[in-house]
């Protein structure tokens, strides 16, 4: 780790820092709030992967969120599982489903992948119904909110959000070690061109299909998670809206970037609220405005838009120092 | 520096949860000032179940009446209702904003019947009065594990439990045939009639068919029942169904005394499909006056809701029935507020909640009246039977009571 990488480090270290204070300082409504930021920014970087680094379109990544809730839900409820133990259960399902999905996904591209994936989200919910016996048909199924353990003194919300950020945590740093990799530049190239990619010899359908998995497997744990926190699962919890919202939150976010799935979950997560707040008579227009004016003014969506903002800071300051100091010195070091 | 977003998305955040935090506060009765009082409501006021949303904005309307008549012992109804979108995570969001933020007295008709499941335990926990949901299950009634919520409408037991009353009484030889939908509305109903005849249900009831919402037809039931010898048909059936079934039932020449559930009895969705000849003299049971119909033209509580929404809420529909009930939630619950003098607080309210003795809504038919007590949160549990004369519904015979109070 060379020196430049320092600062970030301390930088991230002091929000984990600031993030794991938020419980003592907020009030517990406010803590659910962030706990589902959480869920979403899990969600959101999964569909990124798919759909910004990629290049796969999917409108029913709500799909495998619900599976994930579900699978969670029923494994508690069913056969009393501690709750900790059903989320890795819910994602490693999830892969499998996605990566099985992804196979014959692999023949279809751009709009038509959207569609196919998008008749999954209307499906979903019709199919739980139909499983009643296991799933509670319409009614859904009703949980008990985890309580903190080891006797830690924490009320349920305070613990959930620690147990979020935890998942968030590990799976931002799993997620930035597999896409800043080998297999991140493989996946990439696949979503620039996806000819030139095989003829580098990557292996185009078997890559497609496992960022398929994984994309679904993060969804799918972000599912669960949000199964343990509302402590209640329904068919009309995951209808097809769903599955745009968190479409809507990786792009606004900012596509093929790690940090837009942070944002573009506090945008899905704030935004209506703030929305309804403005005007009670048509909050999805006021929605509609705020969402057509953060794609104006950032068309790379936030992430995208700060680094721009970011880089211009930093090379009108390179530009002023160069004409002081000696200009060489400055290139070797960035 | 690819890093940098993600900080700033952290320290966004941070602050903007600086700004928001509100200290709880210190009154001692929660959501009541001495000019105010908090009422808290979701609704469905976008997505797929938004057309329920009009009850809300009747609420809303009609607090705003109240209110410009100088409100309920001095103090103004403060109604904040949110969307919830009928999605129940957003309605656990909602409700606690409520709840802990906006510090409400207490929650009143909040819709749905899997949005209500899933802040019911919170709001128990909370002990926050969860009054009158708008909602048709039959678990609102439960105030020995849920003594903070209750339900409004008659349920689907309730109507069960009709039905089988008008059977015991006037049909004595009734062979009863029963067909169902497979899943909780439907059984709902079928407990309802087997509770309510009681231990001579599996002698009269000579055959139950269900079918799946899946089904293309159910003609094949239809024809068992036919050949089960049933002189009583109980038709449990969303309007699709029904139509199917009426239909069927009058093609193959069986006249049963045929029972079809309120939930099917709209003339423009199911009867005049299923064809006005067959749909003669089918019976079911209603509690409310239906907008549409010219026989309440005159009636003083009908007049006054047309008053009151060309006044209120003049975008609302006069052809809507939902509007009727919102304005009538929105009577009980001013009565509740009335009853509760000058203790508002959340104990006080529960307790008027379970004392409301024959209070008269405007919606409700004439002589079915609110009866509620701290062992029943069912507040309208009386129907009457109504036939279809090929015009409308012509109510007939006594008021029904579910369960002779």
């Amino acid at each position: 780790m060379s020196a430049r990488h320092l600062p970030r480090l301390i930088g991230l270290l002091a929000l984990l820092l600031a993030a794991c204070a938020l419980p003592f300082v907020l009030s517990n409504f406010r803590l659910f709030q962030f706990s589902q930021v959480y869920i979403y920014a899990i969600a959101i970087l999964g569909l990124n992967m798919l759909t910004g680094y990629n290049g796969q379109f999917s409108l029913g990544h709500g799909a495998f969120y619900a599976v994930g809730a579900y699978v969670s839900a029923i494994m508690m409820d069913r056969w009393n599982i501690p709750y900790g133990w059903t989320i890795p259960v819910a994602g490693v399902l999830c892969l499998i489903v996605g990566f099985l999905f992804g196979l014959p996904a692999l023949r279809l591209e751009g709009l038509y992948l959207a569609l196919a994936t998008f008749s999954l989200a209307l499906a979903v919910p019709q199919i739980l119904k139909y499983f009643e016996h296991w799933t509670g048909g319409s009614q859904g199924i009703v949980l008990s909110k985890p309580s903190a353990p080891f006797g830690l003194r924490l009320n349920p919300d305070q613990w959930l959000y620690f147990v979020t950020l935890g998942v968030l945590v590990l799976l931002f740093w799993l997620g930035a070690n597999l896409l800043r990799g080998r297999v991140g530049r493989a996946i990439v190239a696949i979503r620039d061109n996806h000819i030139a990619a095989e003829a580098m010899g990557i292996n185009t359908a078997l890559y497609k299909s496992l960022v398929f998995g994984v994309s679904a497997a993060y969804t799918g744990v972000a599912g669960a998670l949000s199964a343990c926190v509302i402590a209640y699962v329904a068919p009309d919890s995951f209808n097809v809206f769903l599955s745009v919202t968190l479409l809507i939150g990786s792009v606004i976010g900012g596509l093929a970037s790690i940090s837009g799935a942070v944002f573009g979950a506090l945008f899905i997560q704030f935004v209506p609220n703030w929305a309804q707040d403005i005007s009670k008579a048509a909050p999805w227009a006021i929605f509609g405005v705020f969402l057509i004016g953060f794609m104006y003014l950032m068309p790379f969506g936030i992430a995208g838009g700060i680094r721009l903002l970011w880089i211009r800071a930093t090379r009108s300051r390179v530009q002023q120092e160069g004409r002081s100091a000696v200009p060489s010195q400055a290139h070797t070091t960035t | 520096m690819r890093r940098t977003p993600l900080l700033l998305a952290l320290v966004l955040a941070l602050g903007m949860a600086a700004v928001s935090t509100v200290p709880a506060g210190a009154q001692t009765v929660v959501g009541v000032t001495a000019t105010e009082i908090k009422i808290g409501n979701t609704n469905p006021y976008s997505g797929p179940a938004s057309a329920y949303g009009t009850i809300g904005k009747t609420i809303a309307a009609y607090f705003k009446k109240v209110n410009d008549e100088g409100g309920i012992n001095g103090r103004k109804i403060n109604f904040i209702t949110y969307d919830d979108a009928y999605t129940p995570p957003k309605t656990v969001e909602m409700v606690r904003k409520l709840v802990e933020q906006d510090q409400v007295a207490a929650l009143f008709q909040t819709l749905g019947t899997p949005t209500n499941t899933a802040i019911h335990k919170y709001v128990n926990q909370q002990k926050v009065p969860h009054l009158f949901v708008a909602t048709g299950a039959t678990k609102w009634d439960d105030p020995k594990n849920f003594p903070w919520t209750m339900g409004f409408q008659p349920n689907y037991q309730t109507e069960g439990r009709v039905y089988a009353a008008y059977i015991l009484k006037n049909i004595p030889d009734a062979k009863i045939g029963i067909l169902y939908q497979n899943d909780d509305y439907g059984k709902d109903y079928v407990k309802g009639m087997e509770d309510g005849l009681g231990a001579a249900a599996s002698k009269l009831i000579v055959l139950k068919q269900s079918h799946e919402v899946t089904d293309p037809t159910i003609d094949s039931q239809i024809i068992n029942l036919k050949n089960s010898g049933a002189n009583v048909f109980f038709n449990v059936t969303i309007p699709k169904f029904a139509v199917q079934a009426i239909r069927k039932a009058h093609d193959i020449g069986w006249k049963p005394t045929h029972f079809l559930n309120n939930v099917s009895s709209s003339y423009a969705s199911v009867l005049k499909p299923a064809g006005v000849e067959a749909s003669r003299g089918l019976i079911t049971a209603l509690y409310t006056k239906v907008v549409t119909d010219p026989q309440w033209k005159n009636d003083k509580g009908f007049q006054d809701w047309v008053a009151f929404m060309k006044k209120y809420y003049p975008e609302g529909s006069l052809e809507d029935d939902s509007n009727f009930f919102g304005y009538s939630a929105a009577v009980l619950m001013t009565q509740v507020i009335k009853q509760c003098g000058n203790d508002l607080s959340r104990e006080n309210i529960m307790r008027q909640a379970e004392n409301l003795k024959n209070v008269e809504l405007p919606f409700l038919l004439p002589g079915i009246k609110v009866d509620t007590s701290p062992t029943d949160h069912a507040p309208i549990q009386q129907e009457r039977l109504a036939k279809f004369n090929g015009e409308y519904w012509e109510l007939f015979g006594e008021i029904f009571d579910a369960f002779h109070k």
